[in-house]
């Protein structure tokens, strides 16, 4: 855990009234602002004077970001939409419980009623050197502290590592993958969709970013395609605390059944690389086949292949081929 | 303006950890400052030779039709040895520039082609080359020294013709060789911080303070070679040059061009390639 310092270094502190005032305001201000949503993450980092940054932004009075609304026959879910009213929407329950289960499953009541979704998705590393301001990799720095033989790695990636072994803690992330989203991207040029898929990304492609975000981008919405509506989902989170945690490893999933055949499935899990992992492989070993035990086993030795574990997370690799066969079983266990 | 970037390691020691970005700029820059002033000397300020005369007949008539400038393994080393100076700094300076790709295992291994690269011209360079040849000698200084009294206005006799390199290519390979060096040998170390098949990581093989002075090593040979990247391909081609570039390609020169611009009896006449 960071020390907290309690006293954040000065910032202009901006509050747009509209999506249009923030953009400009992004545009004018470039890489020296930071946008801030529900100001979870952003404030331990300014209290921690890790992030200095000289404008923040703050989106909380921008009142066209907040809600749910229906888009066709699919969701468009607001980012400033609080996790709580994301996991209570009626709609979002009725027709994408994976999605109302992942943002349920994230941090604490109270967390869940400041934090938003798009602070949720678009949420930076935990790594505790990272966090603690050392100048690794993921800082602008040439070292990865946590990859060393002594460095503490329990919670790090087993997948896709390159020099920085931080892994994406965001637990609605893979369930945006699953449920097939689509991120919407604003900024002074114009309008643009990224898949979910596409809005994560890893090291090797920005060491010091976990998504496609650039200065100047605003993540404004997520629409939830109905592609996937009504299927058969999976949600299930493995963390050290029941209450308040960040996943060790989670998993979604979404299986659009044909009677007792799984006609095609959407399968990722988070907490295991950079960014959250669809399991293409599995999807198409089990499409086709009967959710039984042996289509789950099949899953689930097909789930972590590719796992490079490090020094203290090799546990993580029979975690995720655990979760892979619940997941295309159905049944959550008690003890998580 | 710092030229490199500072940090505080985890036992509060500061640190270099790399170059500033921005000098990646400077470069390209000071490339096509160069690239540019040296277009507008030789339009408008260059001064003509004077000519040294003819080669004597006997001496010319031991120059081939074709003569044999660089030997296939030669010239495969050289176009290699670009293509994988060009994807290191390609894959070391666009994702700077803001491309996003997945650059880090290209980069390894462009470098492993390099020093293998590099490792092959030492051995042939000594064993099987005219060593001293890119070398710059006496001569060559005579010449420089020719060269700036006459861009004076100094009336000054016809400079020596050039052996096989003429001084140009000599600096130009000198530089090259100078950063060439720096970068496959950080080049190497480097390799133990990333994940390779060949030996384990292991980022403590020295110290923060060795690997940030590795780390700017690296960055600052890479930098100049972005401008002399410029400066080679500008010479390479330009009109007067094409025939130095034609004979890395297809390995020979024209007997005339060799007569023009080289003193047969320091290379030419025993029409070896070495």
């Amino acid at each position: 855990m960071a020390i907290i310092r309690d006293i954040m270094p000065q910032f202009d502190l901006v509050q747009p009234a509209s999506v249009e005032d923030a953009l400009a305001l992004l545009a004018r201000h470039g890489d020296t602002a930071w946008v801030m949503a529900g100001g979870l993450d952003s404030l331990d980092w300014f209290k921690d004077r890790i992030k200095r940054p000289k404008v923040v932004v703050d989106l909380s009075r921008v009142a066209g970001l907040r809600g749910v609304s229906a888009q066709g026959d699919g969701l468009t879910i607001g980012a400033m939409t609080t996790l709580t009213e994301v996991a209570r929407h009626k709609d979002v329950q009725e027709r994408f419980g994976l999605l109302s289960r992942a943002a349920e499953s994230a941090a604490s009541p109270q967390i869940r009623n400041q934090g938003t979704i798009g602070g949720n998705v678009s949420q930076d590393a935990q790594c505790w050197y990272y966090r603690n301001g050392w100048t690794c990799y993921r800082a602008g720095g040439n070292m990865c502290y946590a990859d060393t033989p002594v460095g503490m790695n329990r919670e790090h990636a087993i997948f896709d590592a390159e020099r920085c072994v931080a892994v994406n803690p965001s637990d609605t992330a893979p369930a945006m993958i699953a449920l097939d989203a689509r991120m919407v991207i604003q900024n002074a040029g114009g309008t643009r969709e990224v898949a979910a898929q596409d809005y994560f990304i890893g090291p090797r492609h920005d060491i010091t970013r976990m998504n496609v975000l650039a200065p100047g981008d605003l993540l404004t919405a997520i629409r939830i395609p109905a592609a996937f509506a009504g299927a058969r989902f999976y949600f299930e989170k493995v963390r050290d605390r029941r209450v308040w945690d960040f996943p060790l490893v989670n998993i979604a999933a979404a299986l659009v059944m044909s009677g007792e055949r799984i006609e095609r499935a959407r399968l990722a899990v988070n907490a295991v690389a950079a960014h959250p992992v669809r399991l293409t492989r599995v999807e198409e070993a089990v499409a086709g086949k009967p959710q039984n035990e042996s289509t789950a086993e099949l899953a689930g030795s097909l789930a972590a292949s590719g796992a490079r574990p490090l020094q203290y997370n090799g546990y993580k690799v029979p975690l995720v081929r655990n979760l892979v066969k619940r997941a295309i079983r159905g049944q959550e266990e008690p003890w998580t | 303006m710092d030229v490199m970037q500072l940090a505080n390691n985890p036992w509060g020691q500061v640190v270099p950890i790399h170059i500033a970005w921005f000098l990646m700029w400077l470069s390209l820059a000071a490339g096509l400052a160069f690239l540019a002033a040296h277009a507008l000397f030789v339009r408008f300020l260059a001064k003509p030779e004077a000519d040294a005369g003819p080669v004597a007949p006997e001496l010319a008539a031991c120059v081939p039709e074709k003569t044999p400038r660089h030997s296939l393994a030669a010239r495969i080393f050289h176009w290699l040895m670009a293509a994988a100076m060009l994807t290191l700094l390609c894959t070391a300076f666009l994702p700077r520039a803001g491309l996003r790709f997945d650059w880090v295992n290209i980069h390894w291994i462009a470098g492993i082609v390099l020093l293998l690269a590099i490792v092959f011209h030492l051995g042939h360079a000594v064993f099987f080359m005219d060593f001293w040849s890119i070398w710059p000698d006496r001569a060559d200084l005579g010449n420089v020294w020719n060269g700036v009294l006459r861009v004076l206005g100094k009336t000054v006799p016809a400079s020596a013709k050039p052996g096989k390199y003429p001084l140009g290519n000599k600096m130009y390979h000198l530089a090259a060789l100078a950063c060439g060096l720096c970068l496959a040998a950080t080049g190497a170390l480097m390799l133990f911080r990333v994940r390779t098949p060949f030996f384990t990581r292991d980022p403590y093989l020295f110290g923060d303070l060795t690997w940030g002075l590795v780390y700017l090593l690296h960055g600052f040979a890479g930098v100049a070679l972005i401008a002399l990247s410029i400066i080679h391909v500008y010479f390479a081609l330009r009109p007067e040059k094409l025939p130095i570039t034609r004979a890395m390609i297809f390995g020979a020169m024209d007997r005339r061009y060799v007569l023009a611009h080289h003193d047969p009896k320091r290379w030419g006449c025993d029409a070896g390639t070495k």
